[in-house]
């Protein structure tokens, strides 16, 4: 260990005898592990924005929908049952630690109207304030609505850009009022415009409003298929248009026993499905394990019965975003790899000259009493400590360069702490490893030659 | 007992496919103490005979007791160690550490000496040593700005930082002018006088030689003369008559 200090301090000394040969031997060093930082910082700020975008199209939801109900062995499909509440995604966003939100979703289609234009939005949807940080979506205009305004079942509703273009061709909907149901909600808010979705629907043609609002003013029955089979019942069910003379309804009007026989089931406080956010892809099967879980026990559900929900994830944009990143990840490494290799052949050749311009030094060493192992370890120690230099030199670099794109060209940018430590480790590495030779060299030389070496 | 002692040393070259014979059986003793001038032209075999003696070579077939340790069989390292610890080496060109302090290039054979003493215990020899070549205003000079006489000084001040039995000079005036001739010689005199360590210079020049009490000369890879300090010292050694034959 003394050994070693002192050969440490040789070193050191020699280093500082040559001040320029020194740098220069750094410069290669400071360059690559500079490029190394820059890159990492640079291509890990692009790859946390690839994720961000690939998330932003729901890599990381989760649905949820109730299960199917089973009549006489016939299947209604999926949806179909009245199993999910409000409650539950209350309950997931509360006691699910792998979910950042959970917001439940009415769902209805219907006209809306405002003054003499009118239009059927492709989304009406009923939920919580949780909805728009789940989808990650900003507000053009105006504000969101809270949760004040969900206990209260307020009038009002946010508007995506699609329908404020039909609605409101002049522009300027906010504090307006628009007719769904021929229920009336103020506009309180515009959202960003995100385009169309991977299925090709235009996410822009949408309505949003506080569930209870949707649930028990404007749809009065979330029972999608009730509702639609209602309005279906009177729009096309009926021979009136076929055979306008015989006004005969193929579902005849219910008599007052039954009704009361056969209640609607209004006040249900049942939602179409619950959206759910992960904080990465990494942790979906995680968080459907725990809704599982947890949806299975409150709704009471005994062991080996089949759960009455589904959950579904977005498989195909996951893996999209897992390769994207693999790939970033490989090109980057294989970026630091070349700027390293190309900074260590650099200490290489300046060792390899160093070692030839100080034969005389090494040889006078020898004659003096340094064993070659004394030279071998001093050389490598040299090439180490160099490298160790340029390896903080370079974070330095690398840390202003990436600042320096960061602020002229506004690129995004992560700070690297792993890849700080594994290039001054890689630093080490490559001072051993392209030091070695050079060393060897040097401790090879014989000391009478050595000495008379002009 | 003899610090040097040397039987019968061959010294080949492999010279491609030729072998060259430069030292073609010598035979030496020096005894602790002495002041000895090691002459002979260039190409008798002086240098290879002197880097044998410095242990910095080993020799083809032979012995060769330093201060009673057989020298020819040992390792490199063994060797590094007996250099560092016995031997001083002065050479020509003084090879000094360039953009190093006087008192770092004598420090410099402690850092390789593992011999227990503290760095505060090497800087005070070394300061010490550099006193007593008359330099011990100019510790913090470096060898650039400093004469070859002082130059070869500080070398002489460094070849005694261990405390060496043997102060082996290579041709140590030979880059300096008569005047600082004069002067280093009469310091490796004085050292050899107070301190009674044992002094061989190597040369070619004849007025170098004459400030040692011995001279030994080599022509042609064999001791011509004085190999030997007195015909008793040769009768005890036994092999007088091979070394001049």
């Amino acid at each position: 260990m003394l050994k070693m200090a002192t050969t440490l301090k040789t070193a050191l000394r020699a280093l500082r005898r040559n001040p320029l040969r020194s740098a220069l031997t750094t410069l290669g060093i400071i360059i690559g592990i500079a490029a190394v930082i820059a890159m990492v910082q640079i291509g890990e700020g692009s790859s946390a924005a690839i994720k961000q975008t690939i998330a932003n199209m729901g890599a990381n939801e989760l649905l949820i929908f109730p299960g199917q109900a089973v009549s006489a062995g016939v299947s209604f499909g999926g949806g179909s049952s009245v199993t999910l509440t409000s409650a539950d995604a209350a309950a997931i966003a509360r006691d699910c630690p792998s979910i950042s939100a959970a917001a439940p979703s009415v769902n209805a289609r219907m006209q809306v109207v405002r003054g003499g234009m009118n239009w059927v939005p492709q989304f009406l949807i009923g939920t919580t304030p949780a909805y728009l940080k789940i989808r990650d979506w900003p507000l053009a205009e105006g504000r969101a609505f809270g949760n004040d305004d969900v206990d209260g079942a307020n009038e009002v509703c946010i508007l995506g850009q699609t329908d404020v273009k039909e609605l409101f061709p002049s522009g300027k909907p906010l504090g307006k009022t628009i007719l769904v149901n021929n229920v009336p909600l103020r506009v309180i808010g515009v959202l960003t415009k995100k385009g169309a979705n991977m299925m090709g629907m235009d996410q822009d043609d949408i309505i949003i409003m506080p569930w209870t609002t949707m649930k028990y003013r404007v749809s009065g029955s979330a029972l999608q298929n009730q509702n639609q089979s209602a309005s279906a019942a009177s729009a096309t069910f009926s021979t009136n248009q076929l055979y306008p003379e015989t006004s005969q309804s193929l579902y005849p009007v219910e008599s007052a026993t039954e009704q009361q026989d056969l209640p609607q089931p209004v006040s249900f406080p049942n939602v179409n499905s619950i959206l759910v956010s992960v904080p990465s892809s990494s942790q979906i099967p995680q968080a459907i394990t725990e809704i599982t879980a947890l949806l299975r026990q409150r709704h009471h559900l005994q062991p080996g019965t089949p759960s009455d929900f589904n959950i579904r994830n977005m498989t195909e944009i996951s893996q999209a975003l897992g390769h994207t990143t693999q790939l970033m990840t490989n090109l980057l490494t294989g970026v630091a790899l070349i700027s390293l290799m190309v900074g260590g052949v650099g200490i290489m050749n300046i060792m390899l000259v160093s070692v030839t311009e100080r034969t005389r030094e090494i040889g006078l060493r020898m004659a003096i009493g340094a064993r070659p192992g004394d030279i071998l370890s001093q050389f490598i120690l040299e090439a180490i400590v160099l490298c160790l230099f340029g390896g903080a030199l370079g974070i330095l670099f690398g840390q202003g360069l990436s600042m320096a794109v960061k602020s002229l060209l506004h690129w995004p940018i992560q700070m690297s702490a792993p890849a700080m430590v594994a290039s001054v480790a890689v630093s080490v590495v490559v001072g051993l490893v392209f030091g070695y030779y050079p060393a060897w060299k040097a401790s090879r030389l014989d000391p009478i030659e050595a000495l008379r070496y002009e | 007992m003899e610090l040097i002692k040397v039987g019968n040393i061959i010294k080949t070259y492999h010279l491609g496919s030729s072998d060259v014979q430069v030292l073609k059986g010598v035979s030496l003793s020096i005894m602790p103490g002495e002041m000895v001038a090691l002459m002979g032209a260039s190409g008798s075999g002086k240098t290879t005979l002197m880097n044998i003696l410095g242990c910095l070579d080993r020799p083809t077939s032979g012995q060769y007791l330093f201060d009673g340790q057989e020298i020819s069989s040992m390792s490199v390292n063994q060797r590094a160690a007996v250099r560092n610890r016995k031997i001083g080496f002065v050479f020509q060109n003084f090879n000094l550490l360039a953009r190093t302090s006087a008192l770092e290039n004598v420090l410099l054979p402690t850092t390789y000496a593992e011999d227990g003493l503290s760095a505060r215990q090497h800087r005070q020899r070394a300061m010490e040593l550099l006193d007593q070549v008359g330099l011990g205003d100019r510790m913090d000079h470096e060898p650039s700005q400093l004469s070859g006489g002082q130059q070869q000084r500080v070398a002489i001040a460094r070849s005694l930082v261990n405390n060496p039995r043997l102060l082996l000079a290579d041709e140590p005036t030979g880059n300096l002018d008569s005047h600082t001739s004069e002067e280093v010689l009469r310091m490796f005199q004085k050292l050899n006088a107070e301190k009674d360590i044992t002094i061989l210079l190597v040369t070619h020049d004849a007025n170098v030689a004459g400030h040692s009490r011995r001279v030994i000369r080599i022509s042609d890879g064999l001791i011509a003369d004085g190999g030997f300090q007195s015909p008793s010292a040769a009768v005890a050694a036994g092999s007088a008559s091979d070394a001049k034959r």
